[in-house]
């Protein structure tokens, strides 16, 4: 914990009446928030609070209409991320920073190169530093490794080092621990609390409640561009902190209830499958998901899960193995016939498939079946059979949008999810494969979804769920499965596993084999 | 010895490849120079595309440049030369007027480039449309001025010329045919050796070429460091324009001396295939633009004077037009065989917008 020297220090930072309008949106309604030096202040707040807004006016990658910004007391322009630098403001943004092909020293030189010479680059001197610096947590970092060859956890590393390279004094993460396993969130919070005791101003924006009174000092709620208040982790708790971020009661975990699992639906068997550079990402996984029942998938993301979900959805075609649907072979079958036979999907990247954000709401809620009657009469679309649908689809599951002729990109993240889930849960699915389904998603829209997840489940539908986000995949599934590098190398009943041997599995895969291969006999 | 070779020569089949390959090792000494002077102005507009597209810019607009480079590098020195006149000096028959025209043909690419930056970057229009539009204007206005000026049928400042080293260095094995390609050319040819060593070594040791790449692959984090984005695009593209003119000015002012409608015939459009060929380096867009000259440059050679023996026989009985085409077929055949696993700059192409924060 801080010291008394250090809480009664000055503000190391201070922002006060921050506002920001975009167009028809109020950001930031003057919002003022301030850090101390040895002080983690978490910004707690669902998307499109206006956390991100106020953390751009920061870092100079927005400007605020109104309001100012104070170092040490004194009143600053930032106008760029040259001057937050500038003013030893640093940023490790949720959406990591990070050239992929360069090297992890060149990422981290960046902008503050040091020169041999007026020409060149002086890059054994900013390895010995790198060197240094990771020495510093213990950590063994190769300067010359390319950055796209690292896991999620060592690029956050790289992505700390690159502020204190540049020897930031108040550090803002957002949403650091969204892509991490549990484990290496542990090991985050341990850099954070250490950089803490040296005197680092933190600022932890988040939206996951149990991290936040975990490492944080102080805590501030944003709704809808204002802050709702200020606890300390003492004063509060998790259904506290909920309520003040949605504005209403919010229920946080999922009553999945029991299951009643029936005849197989789905039956994967020794399926492989080779991602777009051709190496192969999915080993022989074998597979089953029962009529009412829920199979999570657990795994650390890249370790095979979007090219498995690819191949049991038609997308990618498996260069071995058997996919089975209700005891039908479509291992060869495309994405439209498995449609036919009852698999809905909702895909990871919802701007990428799923949806055409340019078309009106109409046209996406009859994206898989604008061909079929009743919305289509021959080669002529039924417009009222078109505009019943999407009219029924917004009343049910609750999707806010002005009419159902919008543009669909116009509508937040989370009411676009909702379109996807309302489109593909609607009617009589065998199957359901729900990737990511709640990614980015905030507490209000991931309780629906999940709601709607069991709902399915107990009409008896079978349902495969592939999440980055254990605590997810804890919470829904009856059974997970874990996958590492394209093997499932566990499965565990949902109801007892426990979190931490997930994690562990996640990340190395478990011990395998046990003992090392002995010389073989002759 | 002749025997040998003669012997060899008669094997069916495979004799023709050992007649093939006598007859490169004849010709090479004598094409050599000339492989270089095909490569100089496809290699330099590879350089240009190199430098717009590693900081995220396409540009297909270089045929367009080169050509409004020529024709203004050879009107301007028209102009100046009775002015400034003087005769060819020793060094490459430089005149103060050939200077003064280089100098306007390398503006007026910059300038060019200039529009496109501003068209691609500031103004965010599609970036093949912009280049296409350049390409477009560049050969009406140059073909349309041409027509004008020449009516009047003016002398030109005339041509940089060539170094000529000793001609027995064409009879050393390998070396001398390199010294040769090297040596027997004119200013701008030497020096794109030069450039290409330079550019390679900065785009991957200084502190321009690091922020170049993080730009073209990342502009986003590049700006989260501190870099300004939108200026390091500027100002490689308007640079680069500096190189693709310097392609033009060699057409009119060092290969030729004088300017022809159309004179580009392609070229620029091909450095770009070199660029992607030699996988958006320097060193490997020369390697690319060596490769297609050497092509035109034998298929030149073989139908001016065919082979002797079977090996002429045969090819004689191909169309002339085959061999005009062959560097045509070696670039599509690379450009096939090559191009999945040649892989653009992350960001090339997409424009940059500051405010559009991450949702």
């Amino acid at each position: 914990m801080t010291s008394d020297v250090q809480v009664t220090q000055a503000p190391a930072l201070e922002m006060r009446g921050i506002t920001k309008r975009y167009p028809g949106v109020l950001a930031n309604a003057g919002i003022s928030l301030d850090v101390r030096p040895g002080e983690i202040h978490a910004l707690l707040g669902e998307n499109g609070a206006g956390k991100t807004t106020l953390m751009n006016i920061l870092y100079g990658l927005a400007r605020p209409d109104a309001g100012e910004i104070l170092v040490d007391g004194t009143p600053v322009e930032i106008t760029s991320p040259h001057d937050a630098i500038a003013h030893r403001i640093s940023m490790v943004h949720q959406h990591f920073m990070l050239v992929p092909v360069l090297s992890v020293s060149d990422n981290i030189l960046l902008g503050e190169e040091p020169m041999a010479g007026p020409i060149f680059l002086d890059r054994a001197r900013a390895h010995r530093r790198i060197r240094e610096l990771g020495k510093t947590f213990g950590w063994e970092i190769d300067p010359d490794q390319r950055v796209e060859s690292l896991s999620v956890g060592w690029q956050q590393r790289v992505e700390i080092l690159k502020a204190l390279y540049r020897n930031a004094r108040i550090l803002v993460l957002d949403e650091p621990t969204a892509v991490l396993t549990p484990q290496e969130t542990k090991e985050i919070f341990a850099v954070l609390r250490r950089l803490r005791a040296e005197g680092y101003a933190i600022i932890f924006i988040s939206h996951k409640l149990h991290e936040v009174l975990e490492i944080a000092d102080r805590i501030t709620v944003i709704r809808r561009g204002k802050v709702v208040g200020s606890r300390t982790p003492a004063a509060t708790n998790e259904e506290d902190l909920a309520e003040m971020m949605v504005g209403r009661e919010v229920n946080l975990t999922a009553d999945r209830g029991t299951s009643h699992p029936g005849e197989v639906i789905l039956r994967v068997e020794q399926v492989r499958v080779k991602d777009d550079r051709r190496s192969e990402v999915v080993q022989g996984v074998d597979l089953e998901v029962r009529s009412g029942e829920i199979l999570g998938i657990a795994g650390v993301a890249g370790n095979g899960q979007d090219e498995l979900v690819e191949a049991i959805v038609g997308l990618r075609r498996p260069s071995s193995g058997r996919i089975e649907l209700a005891g039908r072979d479509v291992t060869h079958a495309g994405p439209r016939q498995r449609h036919r036979l009852g698999v809905g999907f909702v895909p990871a990247d919802r701007h990428r498939f799923g949806l055409v954000l340019s078309f009106p709401l109409t046209d996406n809620f009859i994206l898989t079946d604008y061909y079929e009657p009743p919305y289509a009469r021959g080669i002529i679309r039924n417009e009222a059979a078109i505009d019943a649908r999407a009219r029924r689809g917004i009343r049910d599951y609750d999707v806010r949008t002005p009419s159902a002729t919008v543009t669909t990109g116009t509508l937040s993240g989370g009411n676009q999810q909702k379109l996807i889930v309302a489109r593909e849960f609607d009617g009589e699915q065998r199957l359901l494969v729900l990737d990511q389904p709640t990614r980015g998603l905030d507490v209000g829209s991931i309780e629906f979804i999940h709601g709607q997840t069991i709902a399915k489940r107990d009409a008896g539908t079978a349902i495969l769920l592939v999440s980055a986000e254990l605590d997810e995949v804890l919470e829904l599934s009856d059974r997970i499965a874990v996958i590492y590098r394209g093997q499932i190398v566990a499965v565990r009943d949902g109801r007892t596993a426990d979190k931490n041997e997930i994690g562990i599995l996640m990340a190395t895969g478990g011990s395998g084999a046990s003992g090392s291969p002995s010389s073989p006999a002759a | 010895m002749d025997g040998l070779i003669q012997l060899l020569y008669s094997v069916p089949v495979l004799g023709l490849l050992f007649q093939f390959v006598g007859y490169v090792i004849e010709i090479v000494p004598r094409i050599a120079p000339i492989i270089l002077q095909n490569a100089t102005p496809i290699a330099l507009a590879a350089l240009c595309g190199v430098m717009c597209e590693r900081s995220g810019v396409v540009n297909i607009g270089i045929e367009g440049i080169m050509i409004a480079a020529a024709f203004v590098g050879w009107y301007v020195g028209v102009l100046v030369q009775p002015a400034l006149g003087g005769d060819p000096s020793a060094f490459f028959g430089v005149t103060p007027a050939l200077l003064v025209a280089l100098g306007a043909a390398l503006l007026a690419g910059m300038l060019i480039s200039l529009l496109h930056a501003w068209l691609s970057i500031t103004v965010r229009a599609d970036q093949i449309i912009s280049g296409t539009i350049i390409n477009i204007a560049a050969f009406g206005l140059t073909g349309y001025l041409n027509t004008l000026i020449s009516t009047t049928s003016p002398n030109g400042a005339g041509a940089f010329t060539r170094f000529r080293p000793p001609p027995e260095i064409a009879d050393i094995p390998v070396v001398g045919w390199i010294a040769e390609m090297l040596l027997r050319q004119g200013p701008i040819a030497m020096s794109l050796i030069v450039i290409v060593i330079v550019f390679q070594v900065l785009l991957f040791r200084s502190r321009w070429g690091l922020r170049t790449r993080a730009v073209g692959e990342h502009p986003r984090a590049a700006e989260t460091v501190g870099i300004d984005v939108i200026w390091v695009r500027y100002r490689n593209v308007v640079l680069a324009g500096a190189l693709a003119a310097l392609a033009g000015a060699y057409l009119s002012m060092e290969g030729t001396n004088s300017f022809q409608q159309g004179m580009t015939a392609g070229r620029g459009f091909i450095g770009l295939a070199a660029m992607i060929v030699g996988r958006w380096t320097p060193v490997g867009a020369l390697g690319a633009a060596l490769l297609f000259a050497s092509a035109r440059a034998l298929g030149d050679s073989i139908s001016f004077a065919r082979p002797p023996g079977e090996l002429g026989t045969l090819l004689g009985q191909l169309p002339g037009q085959f061999f005009d085409a062959l560097p045509y077929l070696v670039t599509i055949i690379v450009l096939a065989g090559l191009i999945g696993r040649s892989i653009p700059p992350a960001a090339d192409g997409q424009p940059y917008e500051r405010e559009k924060a991450a949702a």
